[in-house]
């Protein structure tokens, strides 16, 4: 997550102070993500610098200190908002790996691994959920972060049932074994 | 003391080396007031467990318990009226009967119980009600939309004193917002005393139980320990990553 550009955005609406910022930073993102008082000064200090925010004096950063954006942190906000992540290679994720090292573990049952991973991931869901059930109908931001949250992880537990799913097909049907990187072809083709 | 339980249950299906074996020496109790959700891909027997838990099938071994009683010492009449008082059911298609209005498809179960056609109407509009459906109440279900037909079957499953609620995928063919509003629904159920189960694949919906049991080739083979209260999780959560 990029505070730097939260904090722009809190700014686009007009000047503020730090510990302003730090409050409506934390209330925008439904309270899910403290931010300190030193991590807000250290990021517009940064901004400062890079020409994206303005502070009344030349002073250190502190309390007393309101910023405002500048034109070229507007330009930044602009771009940053509808700039999409890099999505296009796929991320080495920790449970994929897991999954794709049990297949190979002499003794080890991927079934089973993937049932561990797939009730962990529930338990978070229920706990995101509790969340939600409590405070969303109260907090718009809140629920949006909730939300976010249930999706990604509904979306490794359907790639797990998914993989468990294909993992007992293959194991009655032949299988065909590859010897070249055919996703990085493939990729590489489609682009 | 559990208000549903299932105690070694198994069904299958068929003779001999054809016989299909659908549930497995299955345990599970429900306590008022819980909402315990089944996961399993398909085939994995949720929909069998569910229709033995409502007397619907008759296991081929084990028992099933039904607020104390057990189901195999009941007569058919028994059992038909324990599905009528004290069952609910939810299906993924609705079910609802196109020739009745919202309002008659709630009275229905009650009416059939015995109940005045009057008294009836009068607890299905308390029931739509509840659900936020009153002035839907002379629809009938092509003049509904699938997320309020959905809140008419859940007010058909929950009308007048049942205490065990069944559902299976609820929101099935229901968009994210409509299946949250019909899992809330069924939790309002529960916080009033009723027992719910809900089969799913989905484990969003599975979220919002208390507990979450896996089925798998017709077998239990795992379930959820109960959250932690909201406060300790959000205590947990990981601070903001440094600035980029």
């Amino acid at each position: 997550m990029s505070v730097q550009h939260a904090l722009l955005a809190l700014l686009s609406e007009g000047p503020k102070y730090g510990l302003q910022l730090r409050q409506e930073f934390e209330e925008s993102t439904g309270e899910i993500w403290p931010l300190n008082v030193g991590q807000v000064y250290t990021t517009l200090q940064r901004l400062e610098r890079d020409g994206f925010v303005e502070s009344d004096d030349t002073e250190e950063p502190g309390p007393r200190n309101s910023f405002r954006i500048t034109e070229s942190g507007q330009q930044e906000l602009s771009t940053w908002l509808s700039t999409p992540p890099d999505m296009t290679s796929p991320p080495r994720d920790e449970l994929v790996i897991k999954v794709l090292s049990a297949i190979k573990v002499p003794g080890v049952n991927v079934h089973d691994v993937i049932q561990v991973h797939r009730r962990y991931l529930v338990e978070l869901m229920q706990q995101w959920t509790r969340l939600k059930e409590d405070e969303a109908d109260f907090d718009l931001s809140f629920a949006l972060v909730v939300d976010a949250e249930l999706f990604r992880l509904d979306s490794v537990v359907r790639w797990l049932d998914s993989a468990d799913g294909r993992l007992r097909r293959a194991a009655v049907e032949p299988v065909v074994v590859r010897t070249t990187p055919l996703i990085r072809r493939r990729l590489v083709s489609r682009r | 003391m559990s208000y549903l339980e299932l105690r070694n249950v198994s069904k299958s299906y068929g003779d001999g080396a054809g016989s299909i074996e659908a549930i497995r020496n299955v345990s599970l109790s429900v306590e008022r007031g819980a909402l315990v959700a089944v996961m399993g891909p398909s085939g994995s027997g949720k929909s069998t467990l569910l229709t033995i838990a409502g007397s619907l099938e008759e296991p081929t071994d084990g028992e099933v318990f039904v607020d104390g009683q057990a189901l195999s010492t009941m007569s058919r009449n028994d059992k038909a009226r324990l599905r009528r008082r004290t069952i609910g059911y939810v299906f993924q298609e609705f079910n609802l009967l196109a020739g009745l209005t919202a309002v008659e498809n709630v009275a229905l179960p009650l009416e059939l119980d015995g109940m005045s056609a009057r008294m009836a109407r009068v607890a299905g509009i308390a029931a739509l009600e509840e659900l936020g459906l009153a002035d839907r109440a002379g629809h009938f279900p092509d003049e509904l939309s699938g997320g309020e037909r959905q809140r008419v079957a859940i007010a058909r499953a929950a009308v007048g004193e049942r205490g065990l609620l069944l559902a299976d995928e609820p929101s099935g063919a229901l968009d994210s917002e409509n299946g949250e509003a019909v899992m809330r629904l069924i939790l309002t159920a529960c916080h009033r005393g009723v027992a719910a189960v809900v089969v799913t694949h989905d484990a969003q919906l599975a979220s919002w139980a208390d507990r979450v049991v896996f089925l798998r080739d017709g077998k239990v083979i795992d379930q959820t320990i109960p959250p932690p209260t909201p406060e300790s999780f959000l205590e947990e959560q990981p601070q903001p990553s440094p600035n980029r």
